[in-house]
């Protein structure tokens, strides 16, 4: 299973900072991403993509986490030569993250 | 207990007018905010602004106000825009113009200055956080600087009755923050409303991508006639609290997720979201779904502001050669990469000078890099080489190297493009607010 059967995501960006938000469909599965969606297990699913740190946010009322990723956009939106300067994209690579849920 | 209406009229420079017009006509609103000012916006219009002291403001304003003025007259929704870019009051004196030629006589129109810092700023003092330097010792051409401004002249040109209030560079959410301060009499120091306020702003100044634009992924999140996007509309009262909705009838949907969202769009800490009038904190807030395409937000909360504007510095920073061509079929893997392999030798041999090169084959490693490669092989694939240079005509020699590959590169390339372009890009840092006094002009047509 992937983050994709569990969650939605969206992506924003700020200078040379992505931050990534994912989302829970259903409550129920709220501890699943408190427990498997790390900053270190998404700091790896990224790899080469980021350079700095991420640093995770956790809203339980409503069964989200932000991640906040430095260095992240070639450099920052307005120079960056990437096909893809927002990263607007990224938020498709972290719900292919592997999951372990057992239903 | 008292509410009001505020409609998003426009989530970016480019968006839709369509949506912004059918919510001026049927959203019983009271305000209709639309937020155009990208990063990088006001730094070309100021460019434009040096060429002609008329120009320099949104090039489609024309054609929203022509849009929405009249309904707006009709129906008592005012206006407000970051649309006056690098000149608020040639936008505002445009702005005069077309509401004369629409017999809108009367018309109030006010533009907000106080933005443009650049002959503020202290070459000594002021210090560029990407750069580690201070404005002095930061070695590019310093084209524009321009303060996030906060709420306060948005409200003081309400409070003067301004049916139309054009600002410059203000923060996207204090677009929306200032009518509510006006409406509900807040005072600048209730940091629990205008963080509410700032919420409220936050979903909305994205337009779309709180009702369903941003979010289908068919098969998951399937959204109903995506075609017809309704721009969202916010019921708020008088303690910031908010019911996000749209038109009926219009496409998309207003749901939980879709708050959710753009709830965190672009928030880093949600505890503090950085604003020039408040620190929004986003940590607690709720969000229900009260009704179909209705969904209450409530919770949000505020701490003391910070006291600095965020400033954004634009400079010429390099230029850029692009060029582009595709393989198609058994093997296209392989002469691409070949493609891009000639490429990088060819530069080198005819010593252009670049500071950087990406090379990349789109479908297979121009997004993600190598890191979520795949085993199957596209049926298809682009080459993209992009070179950063320091000037345009060695920017030009990148795209007439990948044109040259048509006869002299792999077999079968097809569909070059080429592009030049000068990058003009951002810095920023901090302002002490009392540095900077924000006021507004008033034009009547």
């Amino acid at each position: 299973m992937q983050l994709r059967d569990i969650a939605h995501s969206r992506t924003g960006d700020k200078g040379n900072i992505s931050n990534v938000s994912v989302i829970a469909y259903r409550p129920e599965d709220w501890p699943v991403l408190l427990e498997q969606v790390t900053a270190e297990r998404v700091r790896d699913h990224f790899g080469s993509l980021i350079e700095g740190d991420v640093v995770r946010y956790e809203l339980p009322q409503i069964g989200a986490l932000n991640f906040v990723m430095y260095e992240a956009l070639g450099g920052g939106v307005t120079r960056s030569l990437a096909l893809d300067p927002h990263g607007k994209c990224l938020s498709s690579r972290l719900l292919t993250l592997p999951i372990d849920v057992q239903r | 207990m008292k509410t009001i209406r505020i409609g998003t009229g426009a989530g970016f420079s480019g968006d839709r007018i369509e949506p912004a017009v059918d919510l001026a006509a049927k959203g019983n609103l009271d305000y209709l905010v639309f937020e155009c000012l990208a990063e990088r916006t006001i730094a070309l219009a100021q460019q434009a602004k040096m060429h002609d002291p008329n120009a320099g403001f949104d090039p489609l304003l024309e054609r929203r106000m022509r849009a929405v003025l009249p309904i707006c007259r009709e129906k008592g929704v005012r206006v407000i825009s970051n649309m006056g870019a690098a000149n608020p009051v040639a936008a505002a004196k445009h702005t005069i113009k077309i509401a004369r030629e629409l017999g809108l006589s009367g018309l109030r129109v006010a533009a907000v200055q106080g933005d443009n810092v650049l002959d503020v700023l202290s070459p000594d003092a002021f210090v560029i956080d990407e750069a580690n330097c201070t404005l002095g010792e930061f070695k590019k051409e310093v084209i524009s600087a321009n303060a996030y401004l906060g709420a306060g002249g948005i409200v003081d040109a309400l409070k003067a009755g301004a049916d139309v209030v054009l600002t410059g560079r203000a923060a996207d959410p204090a677009m929306f923050l200032a009518p509510q301060i006006f409406e509900f009499g807040w005072q600048m120091d209730d940091w629990t409303r205008l963080g509410r306020g700032t919420l409220v702003g936050h979903l909305l100044e994205c337009g779309g991508q709180v009702t369903g634009g941003y979010f289908a992924d068919p098969g998951l999140k399937d959204v109903p006639d995506l075609a017809n996007l309704g721009f969202p509309i916010a019921e708020v009262d008088e303690d910031g609290n908010a019911v996000i909705t749209k038109l009926p009838g219009t496409g998309g949907f207003v749901n939980a997720a879709t708050c959710k969202e753009q709830l965190l769009y672009e928030v880093h800490d949600p505890k503090r979201y950085i604003q020039p009038d408040v620190i929004a904190d986003f940590s607690a807030v709720q969000i229900t779904e009260v009704g179909p395409d209705r969904v209450a937000v409530s919770n949000g909360d505020g701490l003391p502001k910070t006291g600095s504007l965020k400033v954004s510095i634009g400079y010429i920073d390099s230029c850029v050669g692009e060029g582009q061509i595709s393989y198609a079929g058994p093997g296209a893997v392989e002469r691409g990469q070949l493609a891009l392999d000639i490429l990088l030798q060819r530069i080198e041999q005819i010593g252009i000078a670049c500071d950087e090169v990406r090379g990349e084959l789109i479908g297979v490693n121009s997004i993600f890099k190598d890191v979520a490669a795949s085993d199957c092989a596209p049926s298809e694939v682009r080459v993209r080489f992009v070179v950063r240079t320091r000037d345009l005509q060695t920017a030009a020699r990148i795209g007439e190297e990948v044109e040259s590959l048509y006869l002299n590169g792999p077999a079968g390339g097809g569909g070059v493009t080429k592009s030049t372009r000068e990058i003009v890009a951002i810095v920023s840092g901090l302002l002490p607010e009392d540095r900077l006094a924000t006021r507004f002009e008033m034009m009547e047509a």
